[in-house]
């Protein structure tokens, strides 16, 4: 007895938009299991985890803080992903974009005026974009595999960041803490409504980011190119397409849009380097893109679901007492059940036992 | 012929087919279709594209499940589930388009569908010997990838002959094949009819199907039209059947070259081969001037591929006047690069080369023309002007006559006959200065075959240069002013259509010397 998956005759297009949410829902049925296990009630657990953290308006702000890197990273992502090119190293891009804006604050902190923010928020994009280049130029030179050297370079980034903060970056005045100088105001990101909460700018990067990525994808010829090369490459080549140039193009831009999303957060949330400046952003952007179903703008709303669940998470450390990792395993049941259910919607599941055998077989022997 | 006859009469029906209908949406594919297929028959199925063949055989094979109407076999009721079933019943299938893993082997691809766990040795040591005792012969140890569609047809006729099934279905078989290797097939057909098994054999090539065949079923728009022995029907009696009026040939109009300017030549063009088991292309030179078709012949597998990669730019030359279009270097151009020099191309593969499976004809039809048509079909900024593209598109829907069931379909959703008009019409439409097709119209049936070559010709007396690329020599003598045929990555002289006989190309296809076939013609 064995499970096999047979490939639908027809995919059904109510169910390919409908299965965001029956993921949603399975994500919601199986954390209720889970809440019941660790013996806590789970409507207070879901209200705690998914409606305390957007009831006031201060709160909203924050889910906004937490979303934007999320859909800046989902955004440039989905552009990789339906070129079927695997970018796993978003994170890694985002630190790099990060520490690269960071030059002039940190190391410059006298230079001042209106050019530096933009100055900053370039040249993150270049770091960003630089770093991602790293991966295509090994894979279209010497046919590595860029879910490794992505993932891999994620680390490399990391552990630069950490030994910049404690090292060569460390603020001489900050008592040795591992951390750079409070960037001065002028590489401050502005706040959206400083009256009403903290957002910043970054949300509105992330909202232009997904019009123009969507506009690039369904109006383009470049758009159109991603989606040839992506989905048949041998035709993507006979229109004159270059699988290499697009895996530059791909890598590039999500890049910088990961590394905007890294000098925002650091320019605008946190206001200086440290240690750690991000809680997996780049992996849950992932999240983000599938749930979103690879399309711009359905990556907004995904980005806005996946902010809440760390917002709950830290509700739910406060209130209930539970850990705060709560949220990474809801994220990574909602990618699960977002993967399972496309993958059911292309694929239905056969058992393979002796069954289909017993019923042939002796037919075949009257026969004889 | 006569053991076959009184095999036919001692036993009963080994299929049985009644009422079987199946319905898409609001298309009905196959309308209550009756079908009996004896014992050590041969039996053809007719029809033009879209008439039902494929829906038809699928539901034999399991793998649609029809409305209604029943399926006996051998006398027993069956219900054909999944195709798995409808091997165990003893039912094998030759697919027209191949279910082949190009990164696999022959023999591990065989091996993946007898799922009894043999080791890969035993399989590939079965194989061949079944392949030669069979006459198709076949190397187990090939990368699939590498083999030309002909081969890879041996691949699943072998696959499906292993399974030692009792009703062997074959959809256009003959369609990648020389007049030769037809033969030898003819021959495994007629062999396997005489051990007793039956064969269900798919075919629009009327010319075989009245030698091969022992009965014949014509189905038009989904219905049953007729049972008739072939034999004792004429080509174009069948063909009326089929289509339901007269299929008129291609006319080719004579035409002198006589000081027409070249505007598609080769000189000395070589290509290493681009992987262990391909062809390499070994000095190759030809010419086709403004008016003329020329046609290359050859076996599946001499590098007709690789010359048509090395044409179309998708693989480009490192000298720059090997290939020359419209006098202008083109070698190191890459393939739109070739076509803003009005140069077209027709890929032999439609799904997934020709075509993206998954998207729009509209887009499909951006695909190859984004370049050339720029000014129309793409904006300010890089913006596609779809609603350019769609008018375009149905246009050429229009003039092809392209039978679909949606405004703008994915390519996927055609059949192979009308995407190939769909393909074919595309780069028509651009009124291409160079034109360069590879297999034309395999799989397409004679309606649609006659259209495309109607068009072929007419694009060439319009002043175009056309080479034509094809295993189908019949196509070849129809359209073609000359014959070039190609052997073992080398292509022979042209030869004039008037000076072109079958036995004089066969020949050379079979890898007679250019210089040799002459004298070996006067001996013979």
């Amino acid at each position: 007895m064995r499970l096999e998956l047979v490939k639908r005759p027809q995919r059904s297009m109510l169910f390919s938009a409908l299965s965001p949410f029956i993921a949603f829902g399975l994500t919601i049925v199986a954390g209720a299991i889970l809440f019941a296990l660790l013996g806590i009630n789970p409507l207070t657990a879901f209200y705690t985890y998914f409606i305390s953290p957007i009831t006031e308006v201060w709160q909203l702000h924050e889910l906004a803080i937490k979303a934007a890197p999320l859909i800046l990273i989902a955004v440039g992502l989905s552009v990789c992903f339906r070129s079927n090119i695997w970018n796993i190293g978003a994170e890694g891009q985002f630190v790099f974009g990060a520490i690269v804006g960071s030059v002039i604050p940190v190391l410059y902190p006298d230079m001042q005026g209106p050019f530096v923010l933009p100055l900053m928020l370039l040249m993150g994009m270049v770091g960003g974009a630089a770093y991602a280049a790293i991966p295509a130029f090994l894979k279209t030179r010497f046919n590595t595999n860029e879910i490794l050297t992505s993932l891999m370079l994620v680390y490399v980034a990391q552990l630069f960041l950490d030994w910049l903060v404690r090292g060569p970056w460390r603020d001489p005045k900050g008592f040795n803490f591992p951390q750079t100088v409070q960037f001065n105001p002028s590489a401050v990101l502005p706040e959206l409504m400083p009256m009403s909460g903290r957002a910043n700018l970054g949300f509105v990067f992330a909202l232009v980011a997904a019009v123009l990525v969507w506009i690039l994808m369904s109006r383009m010829l470049k758009g159109f190119e991603i989606r040839v090369l992506g989905s048949s490459p041998r035709a993507g080549r006979f229109a004159g397409f270059s699988f290499n140039r697009m895996v530059f193009f791909a890598f590039m831009l999500s890049g910088a849009l990961a590394g905007l999303a890294g000098i925002s957060e650091v320019s605008g949330a946190i206001g200086q380097l440290q240690p750690s400046i991000s809680p997996g952003y780049g992996f849950t952007a992932i999240i983000v893109a599938f749930l979103g179903r690879l399309n711009p703008l359905g990556i907004v709303a995904a980005g806005l679901v996946l902010g809440l669940t760390y917002l709950g998470g830290e509700a739910a450390q406060s209130v209930l007492g539970i850990s705060d990792k709560v949220a990474r395993v809801f994220q990574g049941m909602l990618l699960f059940f977002v993967l399972g259910c496309d993958t059911l919607i292309h694929y239905r599941i056969r058992l393979v036992g002796l069954a289909p055998k017993l019923d042939a077989s002796p037919k075949l022997e009257e026969a004889h | 012929m006569g053991g076959t006859v009184s095999a036919q009469e001692g036993t009963a029906n080994l299929l049985e087919v009644r009422g079987l209908t199946k319905i898409f949406g609001t298309l009905t594919a196959c309308d209550h279709i009756d079908l009996t297929i004896g014992k050590g028959e041969i039996h053809a199925l007719l029809g033009e594209n879209g008439a039902g063949k494929s829906t038809l055989v699928k539901m034999l094979f399991g793998s649609l499940e029809p409305h209604s109407g029943e399926i006996n076999w051998d006398g027993q009721s069956v219900r054909m589930t999944s195709p798995s079933v409808a091997k165990k019943l003893g039912i094998g299938m030759v697919f027209q388009h191949f279910s082949l893993f190009e990164a696999l082997t022959a023999a591990e691809n065989i091996a993946l569908s007898l799922d009894d766990g043999a080791p890969i040795g035993t399989i590939a040591a079965k194989a061949r010997a079944l392949s030669y005792s069979y006459g198709l012969p076949l190397d187990p140890d090939s990368l699939v990838g590498d083999l030309s569609v002909g081969e890879r047809q041996r691949i699943e006729i072998i696959r499906c002959l292993l399974q030692a099934p009792q009703l062997i279905i074959l959809d256009e078989p003959t369609s990648v094949l020389t007049p030769q290797e037809a033969d030898k097939l003819f021959e495994t057909l007629e062999r396997l009819r005489a051990e007793g098994k039956s064969i269900l054999y798919i075919s629009h090539r009327l010319e075989e199907v009245k030698r091969l065949c022992d009965r014949a079923t014509v189905l038009r728009h989904g219905k049953v039209v007729g049972h008739c022995n072939p034999r004792e029907e004429t080509a174009s009696s069948l063909a009326r059947m089929m289509v339901g009026n007269e299929v008129k040939s291609a006319e080719r109009t004579p035409i002198t070259l006589e000081g027409a300017q070249e505007l598609l030549s080769v000189c000395g063009l070589s290509r290493k081969p681009a992987g262990p088991f391909s062809t390499p292309l070994k000095n190759i030179w030809l010419a086709v001037k403004a008016g003329e078709i020329l046609g290359i012949a050859g076996v599946a597998g001499n590098g007709q591929g690789e010359l048509f990669e090395a044409l179309s730019g998708e693989v480009q030359q490192t000298s720059a006047d090997s290939v020359r279009i419209r006098g202008k270097d083109a070698g190191r151009l890459d393939i739109t690069g070739r076509r803003l020099l009005g140069a077209a191309f027709v890929p032999e593969e439609r799904l997934g080369h020709g075509a993206a499976p998954r998207m729009k004809l509209s887009e499909n039809l951006l695909l190859s023309r984004y370049a050339t048509d720029g000014k129309a079909f793409v904006g300010s900024g890089g913006m596609v002007k779809n609603g350019a593209v769609y008018d375009a598109a149905q246009r050429i829907i229009k003039i092809m006559d392209v039978r679909k069931s949606a405004p703008d379909p994915e390519a996927a959703a055609l059949s192979g006959g009308n995407l190939q008009k769909f393909i074919v019409g595309r780069e028509l439409d651009r009124q291409p200065t160079v034109m360069v097709v590879n297999q034309p119209t395999w799989g397409v049936d004679a309606g649609a075959s006659a259209h495309i070559r109607q068009a072929l010709i007419e694009l060439a007396r319009g002043g175009s240069a056309v080479l034509v690329i094809s295993q189908d020599l019949d196509e070849l003598f129809e359209i073609s002013d000359a014959i070039a045929v190609m052997h073992n990555g080398e292509l022979s002289k042209p030869i004039p259509i008037a000076e072109a006989t079958f036995e004089r190309i066969g020949l050379l296809m079979g890898g007679a010397e250019p210089g040799h076939v002459d004298q070996k013609l006067e001996t013979a």
